[in-house]
C-alpha cells in the first residue's frame, strides 16, 4: 500500500513540474515537440532512478558535512554515462536535446529528491520515489510538447492533424512555451481549487 | 567587432533566459522585487565569469590534453560548486558589506543551470579564451536585462487583480512569455 | 552499521572513494560508447556523401581534402572518382549569414559544377520558417537542384537572382545560397570574388525583415 502511495505521490500529488515548479529550464526548452519532451523525461527518469537507488544505498557511509558533493559527483557521473549511451545508439535524438542533457545534472529535481526523501528511506522505497518523479515529470514534458507541437504545426508524433499553415509558430518558438506552461499550471489550479471547495 | 557581436547577440538576441531557457528558476524565483533582482545579477555575472574562465583552462589544459573529455560533465559540476563555496567565504572575510548584499544568493547559483550551461556552451562554440570571457559576461547581463526588467513588470503585477488560478507563477509564466515576444524583435539583427 | 561521523578523515575517504569509483564507471561507459559513437558518426557523413555525390566507387572520406577559398576559410572536400576518374564531389560548405547562427551543408556537384544534390547537416534557423531549406529548395518551381554552378551565382529574387526565396525567410534563403555557391568555389578552387559580390548585395539591400 505505502509503495503504491510514494508512487502516485510523485506522479501526480506532488508532481515536480506543475505542483513543486521544479527543473523549469529543461521543461521549457526541450519540449518544442511530443517526442523530444518524453525523450527529456526518460533520460532524466534515468537519472533520478540511478541516483536515489544508489544514494539511499549508501546514505549511512556518507558523512553529512561532504553529503552534498557526494550526491553532485554520484548524479554527474549518471548523467555523463547517459549521455555517452544517448550519443552512441540515440544520435539524432542526442544533437536535438543537446546542451540540456549534461544540464541535468543542476536539475533541482535530482538534488531535491536525493535530500528529501532518498538519504531518509530504504532503497526499495528511494527506487519507487525516483520512478514516481521520474514518471510524473515526463508525463508533464510530453504533455506540454504535445500542446505546442499541436498548436505550433499541426501534427504530434509525426501524425497530422490539421494543415501546417493553420498552426501557430508562436507555441513551438521561446515565448510559446512560457505561456503553455502557465496556462497548464493555471487549469490544474483551477481544477485544485474545485476540489477543495 | 567579433566581440560585439557576441555581446550583442548573448544579451538580446539569443537571450540565455527569454530565448535558450536557461536559469528559469532564479528567473521565477528571485524577481518578486528590483532590488533582489539587481543583488542577484551580480552575484551571477560575478561567478558565471569566473566559473567560464576555470572551467575552460581545465577543458584545454587538463581534460583535453589528457583525453579525457567523457569527465566534462562532472568536473565542471565540482568546480562550479567549489567556486561557489570559495567566493562565499571570501566575501565574508574580505568584503562584509558586499557579503550583505550578495550572500543569500550566492548559494542559489550552483543549480543556475545558465552559469554551467554557459561554460558548456564555450566549449560546444570553439571560442577562445577572450571569447569566452566575453560571452559569459555578456550572458550575464542578458540574463540581469530580463530579470530586472520582469522583476518591475512583477512589481506592478501586484497591485492588479487576477483572477484566482492564474495567480502566481502562471501570470508569471505568461508574462515571461510577453516579455520573450517582446525580445523575438531583436532577432536577426546580428 | 552506525552513520560516519563528519571526522577530517572519513569525509576525505569517501569524498576520494567516490571520485574514483565516479571515475571508474566513467571510463568503462567511455570505452564501451566509444566505438558506436565513433561509427554512428563516420556512417552519417558517410550516407550524407552517397545521397548527393554521383556514383563513385573509391572511399571520398579517406580522400577528402581542405580546399580553400580566400585566407583561413576553407571547406572540406570529398572527391568522388569512377575507375580512378573524377566524377564529382561533396562539398561540405557553411555560411554564417544565417539568420541566427552557422548554416551547414553538404553539397554534391558533378565534374562540371552542375548541383546534383544537397543534404543540410546543421542549422539553427527558425523553425517552421528557415528551416523549411531541405525541402524548398528542391521543390520543382524553386529547385537549385540541376543548376550549372559553373555559369551561374545562385541568388534569390530579390537579389535579381531566380531562385525564390523561402516566404518570409530571404535572410535564411540568402545563407543557404550562399552556401551552395561557396561549395563550388572550394570545388573548382576559384577565389572569394563571386563571393564578395553577393555579400555586396546582401549589405547593400540590408537585412531585411526575416
Amino acid at each position: 500500500m505505502k509503495s503504491i502511495k510514494i508512487l502516485l505521490n510523485g506522479i501526480i500529488h506532488e508532481n515536480p513540474t506543475f505542483i513543486l515548479l521544479l527543473g523549469m529550464c529543461p521543461t521549457l526548452g526541450t519540449t518544442s515537440s511530443a517526442i523530444n519532451g518524453m525523450a527529456m523525461g526518460l533520460a532524466t527518469t534515468f537519472v533520478l532512478i540511478c541516483s536515489n537507488t544508489t544514494i539511499s544505498s549508501v546514505k549511512k557511509m556518507v558523512p553529512d558535512q561532504v553529503r552534498i558533493p557526494i550526491y553532485i559527483v554520484l548524479t554527474a557521473s549518471f548523467v555523463s554515462v547517459i549521455q555517452m549511451l544517448m550519443e552512441a545508439y540515440f544520435p539524432a535524438l542526442y544533437s536535438s536535446l543537446g546542451l540540456f542533457i549534461p544540464l541535468i545534472v543542476v536539475n533541482c529535481i535530482i538534488l531535491g529528491r536525493a535530500e528529501a526523501f532518498a538519504s531518509k528511506n530504504s532503497v526499495y522505497h528511494s527506487f519507487l520515489d525516483g520512478v514516481g518523479n521520474g514518471l510524473g515529470f515526463t508525463l508533464a514534458l510530453t504533455l506540454l510538447g504535445l500542446v505546442r507541437e499541436l498548436l505550433g504545426t499541426g501534427k504530434c508524433f509525426g501524425f497530422s492533424f490539421y494543415p501546417e499553415n493553420y498552426g501557430s509558430l508562436l507555441f513551438v518558438l521561446a515565448p510559446g512555451g512560457f505561456i503553455v506552461l502557465g496556462l497548464l499550471i493555471a487549469i490544474i489550479n483551477h481544477i485544485k481549487e474545485k476540489k477543495n471547495v | 567587432m567579433d566581440y560585439l557581436l557576441i555581446f550583442i547577440a548573448a544579451v538580446f538576441v539569443n537571450n540565455i533566459v527569454l530565448a535558450q531557457f536557461l536559469g528559469i528558476c532564479p528567473f521565477l524565483g528571485v524577481s518578486r522585487k528590483v532590488e533582489t533582482a539587481v543583488g542577484m545579477t551580480a552575484a551571477v555575472t560575478f561567478v558565471m565569469t569566473v566559473a567560464t574562465i576555470v572551467t575552460f583552462l581545465v577543458q584545454k589544459y587538463l581534460l583535453e590534453r589528457l583525453g579525457v573529455g567523457f569527465l566534462q560533465t562532472i568536473s565542471f559540476i565540482l568546480i562550479i560548486a567549489a567556486l561557489v563555496q570559495m567566493v562565499e567565504i571570501i566575501l565574508k572575510k574580505v568584503s562584509p558589506a558586499l557579503y550583505q548584499a550578495l550572500g543569500v544568493f550566492l548559494p542559489l547559483i550552483t543549480t543556475n543551470c545558465a552559469v554551467l550551461g554557459v561554460a558548456l556552451m564555450v566549449i560546444a562554440k570553439d571560442y577562445d579564451l577572450l571569447k569566452s570571457v566575453v560571452f559569459a559576461i555578456s550572458s550575464a547581463l542578458g540574463f540581469g536585462l530580463a530579470l530586472i526588467v520582469f522583476s518591475g513588470i512583477r512589481e506592478q503585477l501586484e497591485l492588479t487583480h487576477i483572477p484566482k488560478s492564474l495567480q502566481g507563477t502562471p501570470i508569471a509564466l505568461i508574462t515571461a512569455g510577453i516579455l520573450a515576444m517582446a525580445f523575438m524583435g531583436f532577432s536577426g539583427i546580428v | 552499521m552506525k552513520k560516519l561521523k563528519s571526522s577530517l578523515l572519513n569525509m576525505f575517504l569517501s569524498l576520494t572513494l567516490t571520485c574514483v569509483l565516479a571515475g571508474a564507471l566513467l571510463a568503462t561507459v567511455n570505452d564501451i560508447t566509444q566505438a558506436p559513437i565513433s561509427a554512428a558518426k563516420k556512417e552519417k557523413l558517410n550516407l550524407a556523401i552517397k545521397e548527393v555525390a554521383p556514383q563513385y566507387n573509391n572511399s571520398p572520406t579517406d580522400e577528402a581534402y581542405m580546399s580553400a577559398i580566400s585566407a583561413g576559410d576553407s571547406l572540406k572536400i570529398y572527391p568522388a572518382k569512377w575507375n580512378g576518374e573524377l566524377v564529382g564531389a561533396a562539398v561540405e560548405s557553411n555560411s554564417n549569414q544565417g539568420f541566427s547562427g552557422m548554416i551547414k551543408v553538404i553539397v554534391g556537384l558533378d565534374a562540371e559544377g552542375k548541383l546534383l544534390n544537397y543534404k543540410v547537416l546543421e542549422h539553427a534557423e527558425t523553425p517552421g520558417l528557415g528551416s523549411k531549406m531541405e525541402d524548398w529548395f528542391r521543390a520543382a518551381n524553386h529547385t537549385v537542384v540541376g543548376k550549372n554552378l559553373a555559369t551561374t551565382v545562385l541568388k534569390v529574387s530579390k537579389d535579381d537572382g531566380d531562385i525564390d526565396a523561402i516566404t518570409a525567410a530571404t535572410i535564411s534563403s540568402r545563407a543557404f545560397l550562399n552556401a551552395v555557391n561557396r561549395a563550388y568555389m572550394a570545388f573548382s578552387g576559384k577565389t572569394a570574388d563571386t563571393d564578395s559580390a553577393t555579400e555586396a548585395t546582401t549589405s547593400a539591400s540590408g537585412k531585411v525583415k526575416h
